[in-house]
């Protein structure tokens, strides 16, 4: 789960990382209220969207007045920003951020990742901030600064100091460079994050170390035990359709294609979207119903690709383990009784009480075509596409 | 022969009288696994499935003798079971458990070094189908018809699409001599290269197939490892060529962040060491027979 710049700021300030003083703001006269609060001349208005790289997509605005504050939030509140992480379909700025805008005399990077070749929380850095991590990887990896931490102990001062001073800090700045380093170290520890991300840590003229942008992403599999993050989710950045898809407890990602899947495990649904690919077709979106489909789980499946007007065939494909096909053949006569997909189906079914899913299918009496192997699967969905697409050619003419 | 499980291994279950203890538990023991006990905390003392079951897995290991453990036990409190497991010296332990914190693991994986290499438990998942030897036992979830007993090793990521590469290859008449599901999560308990040492030392083993995913280094680090220190072939397949940048599908350990992650970037890898690709999933099966059929390491395949 990602979060907004201000909502990681509050958090890390709160394991004693300093930042510039700043509030919250929905509304233009929020925003200037904020500015007065903040005191000062100097404002950045930061539109919170959940992607990086909102500065180059025009999306802060450094401001000298309160008139300026206001103007800059009247433009940006409602405005759909365009950057490189969020599509060409953009994310429309909801909230901004109202900042002190502070005397940079130099930019640091600083980034903690669940790093999976060691299976440790590794930091990065580099003492040249602002720029993307990932260029600097590709363009120089040699200057990135890496300290792997040891989990039975935690990150240790000494490796905080080896970085503080890697990273340029003069000897006066060092200890604050640590109580950052750790503090980072510590929210991502305790709030299960996954990732931490200070770009840019800045060394202020006034002899400040501040974490200017944030970033924090957290691990699915622990919000349960983390109610104080979980409560930071906001449903505005997301797929209505897939915080839809978390609520029925499935997972499901929006894709361009035109056949909807409708399978069970995560890598047999990607191994389908391959196959819908190869067979010359595309589609509209990876769905794992996952283990105990009972009937009105694949009801709601159902439910989820119907909702996408581009899907043209529905392919369900069920190999089942912990799954049992006679739940789920259940399962596809009722969500076919009741919604009445107006597109054609293609069902496989597979494994555990097979014999008995199949059963139910073809005693239902219902227009469905079956497969039995992946092949057939991929190739009656393609091929009932193509006769609906003739048939919609013909109906017109 | 086979890896890590055979009919004399005696498995408890973690988790043994919930739900899914208790449907898995049946059709292990209908496939003809010893399955010896369970555990359940505050149950002890009682029977289910007609076998003990105890409190602690230290009690269950004293009365039994139980190897090997297989666990269903909740996300939030997973990660300790498998660490009780260790403690009480099962040397394999099987998680299928989905959902459990990545920092749960990472600290389960720091937990099971304590002991020292000869001594120490086998993490098999979490957040996986679990382990066949086909013919003789099942210590996980997977439906146990779909495997012939054979030649070829088995080892994915990914529970259902294991259940495909059986059953293409049964259909062709090709059989497993073991197959393990390593997991979904972006932190498990062993690895392809893991796995793949020992089909490579397993007598019985002819050719192994591998199915990865897009996310993570473990089937470059499985591509090197085939290159250097394998004589046996190799026939793999990567789920998520269609699937975007940046994108959880599904299995939390399924999502491209860094180079060297999507799917063609693992195809080449492997391909490159040497490893014969199956060009789609409906072709698993048929790339198995005809690197059979070759009978040697590699295997020039058109695509």
């Amino acid at each position: 789960m990602d979060i907004h710049e201000y909502q990681a700021k509050e958090l890390l300030a709160g394991f004693g990382v300093a930042i510039p003083r700043g509030g919250v703001a929905y509304s233009p006269e929020q925003a200037v209220y904020r500015a007065t609060e903040i005191g000062g001349a100097r404002w950045a208005v930061k539109a919170q969207i959940h992607s990086g790289a909102r500065g180059k997509a025009g999306g802060i605005k450094v401001c000298t007045s309160e008139d300026e504050v206001r103007q800059a939030a009247k433009g940006l509140l409602g405005k759909r920003l365009v950057t490189h992480q969020t599509g060409p379909e953009g994310r429309v700025v909801h909230r901004l951020y109202i900042e002190a805008a502070v005397p940079i005399a130099r930019e640091l990077y600083v980034g903690f990742v669940l790093d999976r070749k060691s299976e440790r929380v590794m930091i990065v850095a580099h003492p040249q901030g602002g720029m993307e991590i990932e260029e600097i990887t590709q363009t120089a990896p040699e200057t990135i600064i890496r300290a792997v931490v040891e989990p039975a102990v935690g990150m240790t001062p000494f490796q905080a100091r080896e970085i503080a001073f890697a990273l340029g800090l003069e000897a006066g700045l060092v200890t604050r460079g640590v109580t950052t380093l750790l503090g980072c170290y510590r929210a991502f520890r305790d709030l299960d994050a996954t990732m931490v991300e200070i770009n840019p840590l800045v060394l202020t003229k006034d002899g400040q170390l501040l974490a200017l942008d944030a970033k924090m992403t957290f691990d699915d599999n622990a919000l349960f035990r983390r109610p104080n993050v979980s409560e930071l989710r906001d449903y505005a950045e997301e797929d209505p359709r897939e915080s839809q898809a978390a609520e029925y407890g499935i997972n499901y990602v929006a894709l361009d294609g035109e056949i909807g899947c409708i399978v069970n495990g995560a890598g047999l649904a990607m191994a389908t979207m391959d196959l819908i690919q190869h067979a010359g077709s595309s589609p509209a979106n990876f769905l794992d119903v996952g283990g105990g489909a009972s009937p009105e789980k694949v009801t709601n499946a159902f439910r989820l690709v119907l909702a996408d007007p581009k899907v043209k065939a529905i392919l369900v494909n069920i190999f089942a383990g912990i799954n049992r096909c006679d739940w789920v053949a259940q399962g596809v006569v009722q969500a076919v009784r009741e919604l009445r997909p107006p597109v054609p189906l293609v069902v496989r079914l597979a494994g555990t009480n097979v014999d008995e899913g199949r059963r139910i299918l073809n005693e239902s009496g219902l227009q469905l075509v079956t497969a039995d192997t992946l092949t057939e699967a991929a190739e009656r969905v393609v091929t009932v596409l193509k006769a609906t697409g003739r048939k919609t050619g013909n109906a017109k003419a | 022969m086979s890896i890590l499980i055979d009919e004399k291994s005696r498995v408890i279950i973690q988790g043994f009288t919930g739900d899914k203890g208790t449907f898995h538990g049946k059709e292990m023991i209908a496939y003809g696994t010893n399955l010896v006990g369970g555990v359940t905390p505050g149950k002890g003392g009682s029977r289910h499935l007609d076998r003990p079951v105890f409190n602690t897995v230290k009690e269950a290991v004293r009365a039994t003798g139980a190897e090997a453990s297989l666990s269903f036990v909740p996300a939030a409190f997973c990660a300790d079971s498998m660490m009780e497991a260790a403690d009480a010296g099962i040397r394999l332990v099987v998680a299928i458990t989905d959902g459990i914190p990545a920092q749960d693991m990472m600290v389960v994986k720091r937990y099971l070094f304590r002991y020292q290499r000869d001594r120490r438990t086998m993490l098999v998942g979490p957040n996986c189908a679990g382990i066949i030897s086909s013919g003789k036992a099942m210590v996980g979830i997977m439906p146990g018809h779909i495997y012939m007993q054979g030649k070829v090793g088995l080892v994915t990521r990914s529970g259902t699409l294991g259940y495909e590469a059986a059953s293409q290859m049964k259909a062709l008449g090709i059989g497993v001599s073991s197959s393990v599901g390593i997991g979904g999560d972006p932190i498990n308990g062993s690895s392809f290269v893991d796995v793949l040492r020992l089909f490579e030392e397993d007598p019985d083993t002819e050719a192994v197939m591998m199915i990865g995913e897009i996310g993570g280094p473990q089937e470059a680090e499985a591509a090197r490892f085939f290159r250097e220190d394998m004589r046996k072939p190799v026939i793999g397949y990567v789920a998520g060529l269609s699937a975007p940048k940046g994108r959880r599908m599904g299995h939390a350990g399924a999502i491209i962040r860094a180079f060297g992650e999507s799917a063609a970037e693992k195809v080449e890898i492997m391909r490159e060491a040497g490893i014969t690709v199956a060009p789609n999933p409906a072709e698993l099966g048929a790339s198995v027979a005809k690197v059979l059929a070759a009978g040697t390491k590699r295997v020039a395949v058109a695509t």
